[in-house]
């Protein structure tokens, strides 16, 4: 591991200006990624500001209806919030679905989302990686890739976001507050997070030192959520497929509705075909089905992730069926 | 680079210089020769090094010791009191939830957390509804499930945790 300084940030306005100046600067927060890169060598920093003293661990009601959730919040504190639990369940679910019990006492809300992929090849510090090292080549594509993107991936990275709260967080349309160094702006979680291209650097639209200070949430958006991870064991494993769903039903018709998946991109993955196919009607298995399909036409697998096709498709058709009450029919094979 | 920390562990003041890069998990065996922890994946995927930090389980091969500067570290190895071993040490016992003993430190540590979190009435991804969370089977492997153990003494540990959260 690289020699770093340490440093524990008293105010968050120092904090930017230290890191947004200082290439090889890092902020540091319950560390359970960051920890990981630095033994990995994964991430060499110089220097870690330590964010975790900012008292941004504050969960607020706004005036508007919404909730103001401090980026510091631990994730187990977040998932058991009484507000949340009542109010916004898919968090909660979607929180709980991931990593482990020690994990989400350290893990806080903006680490959440700004965790970096699970590829095999990115951790490896040994293999080429187009995202840790630019232009070094991308082996997932040719190599293992069972857990890689069938969406929106590009031919320099085919890696997959691994947070289960950003997908719920996309579903629920909450925004990030971030300070920069010129000041705060504020960044809606659909927009935070960034397609590969031909810069897999680059997780997100944020710029070096810009800091996520906390997380605001609209006015709970009503009718019934779910958030559903499939995975290769029961618990303590990242989605291979993962669907955070909000529907809301008025006279038998999908009134609204937010479908996100995880686990098949580069990003949580807005749904915005299937919502456009549903908005407005009134269910039915068929429909259901036909609004996954619409989703997935432009899915482009890999040698080892096809099963993820039809393993989305099942798992949003069968979380709109418990939410719009749509009873399972048999799938016609002729 | 050098910081001057000190770590309250199992109720004792330990003042240690260390290297900004130690881990608190390292730190408390190479350094404070505290050694109930241990260092199984160093990857936060085992659990073999949960310890309680501020009351809370965390698994201390991903936390770095100058980050908990001013911290109450309890290992398994403070959790005995007067009386003697803490319950669930010797539910532990008496339900034969080990056998190599390796993993059994940060089994026993997650499991305290485990029992002060349900007390606190917090969810896991298998309870049902808003109802206070009962120790079930289903909730203890869900509760438990970052902490593995290569013998496979789960079903002794599930009836320990159990025992003692009834």
């Amino acid at each position: 591991m690289k020699p770093f300084a340490y440093r524990r940030a008293t105010d968050a306005r120092s904090a930017v200006a230290t890191v947004a100046t200082d290439p090889d600067a890092a902020f540091l927060a319950g560390g359970t990624n960051l920890v990981d890169h630095l033994k990995l060598g994964v991430a060499s920093p110089s220097l870690l500001v330590d964010v975790s003293d900012l008292a941004a661990d504050l969960v607020e009601h706004l005036p508007d209806g919404g909730l103001r959730i401090g980026a510091g919040t631990r994730n187990s504190d977040l998932a058991a919030h009484p507000v949340v639990r009542a109010h916004y369940p898919l968090l909660s679910e979607a929180l709980l679905s991931g990593a482990s019990g020690q994990l989400r006492n350290a893990a806080t809300t903006a680490g959440n989302l700004l965790q970096r992929t699970r590829c095999g090849y990115f951790r490896d510090a040994t293999a080429p990686c187009n995202k840790r090292e630019p232009g070094s080549g991308c082996p997932a594509v040719e190599g293992h890739n069972r857990h890689h993107a069938i969406l929106g991936a590009s031919p320099d990275c085919v890696a997959t976001h691994p947070s289960d709260l950003a997908a719920a967080m996309v579903a629920l349309d909450a925004t990030a507050v971030v300070l920069g160094p010129d000041g705060e702006r504020r960044v809606p979680i659909g927009g935070l997070y960034r397609l590969p291209g031909d810069d897999p650097t680059r997780d997100t639209v944020l710029a070096h030192g810009e800091l996520i200070t906390a997380v605001e949430l609209p006015a709970p958006f009503g009718g019934r959520a779910r958030y559903r991870k499939v995975r290769d064991r029961a618990s303590f494993a990242f989605a291979l497929v993962s669907v955070a769903a909000a529907v809301r039903m008025h006279d038998g018709v999908v009134e609204d509705l937010r479908l996100v998946f995880g686990g098949l991109a580069h990003r949580p993955w807005r749904a915005a075909h299937a919502e456009d196919a549903l908005r407005g009607s009134a269910p039915t298995e068929v429909a259901l089905r036909a609004a996954a399909d619409a989703e997935l036409l432009d899915a482009r697998t890999l040698s080892g992730n096809g099963f993820k096709v039809p393993l989305a498709r099942n798992t949003l058709v069968s979380v709109l069926r418990e939410l719009t009450d749509v009873a399972a029919e048999p799938e016609d094979d002729a | 680079m050098e910081a001057d920390i000190t770590l309250r562990v199992d109720g004792e003041d330990r003042k240690v210089t260390v290297d900004t890069r130690t881990t608190l998990l390292d730190a408390l065996r190479d350094r404070l020769g505290v050694t109930a922890p241990k260092k199984g994946c160093d990857h936060g995927q085992c659990g073999s090094c949960t310890v309680l930090v501020d009351g809370r389980r965390v698994v201390s091969c991903l936390s770095l010791a100058v980050a908990r500067d001013g911290a109450e570290v309890t290992t398994a190895a403070g959790l005995a009191d007067a009386d003697g071993p803490h319950p669930v040490q010797r539910a532990f016992v008496a339900n034969d939830a080990l056998q190599c003993g390796f993993c059994t430190p940060g089994q026993v540590c997650s499991a305290v957390g485990v029992l002060a979190e349900v007390k606190a009435g917090w969810p896991s991804a298998v309870t049902e509804g808003d109802a206070a969370p009962e120790l079930t089977d289903a909730e203890v492997r869900e509760r438990m499930s970052g902490n593995l153990c290569r013998c496979g003494a789960y079903p002794g540990i599930v009836a320990a945790i159990r025992e003692v959260g009834a």
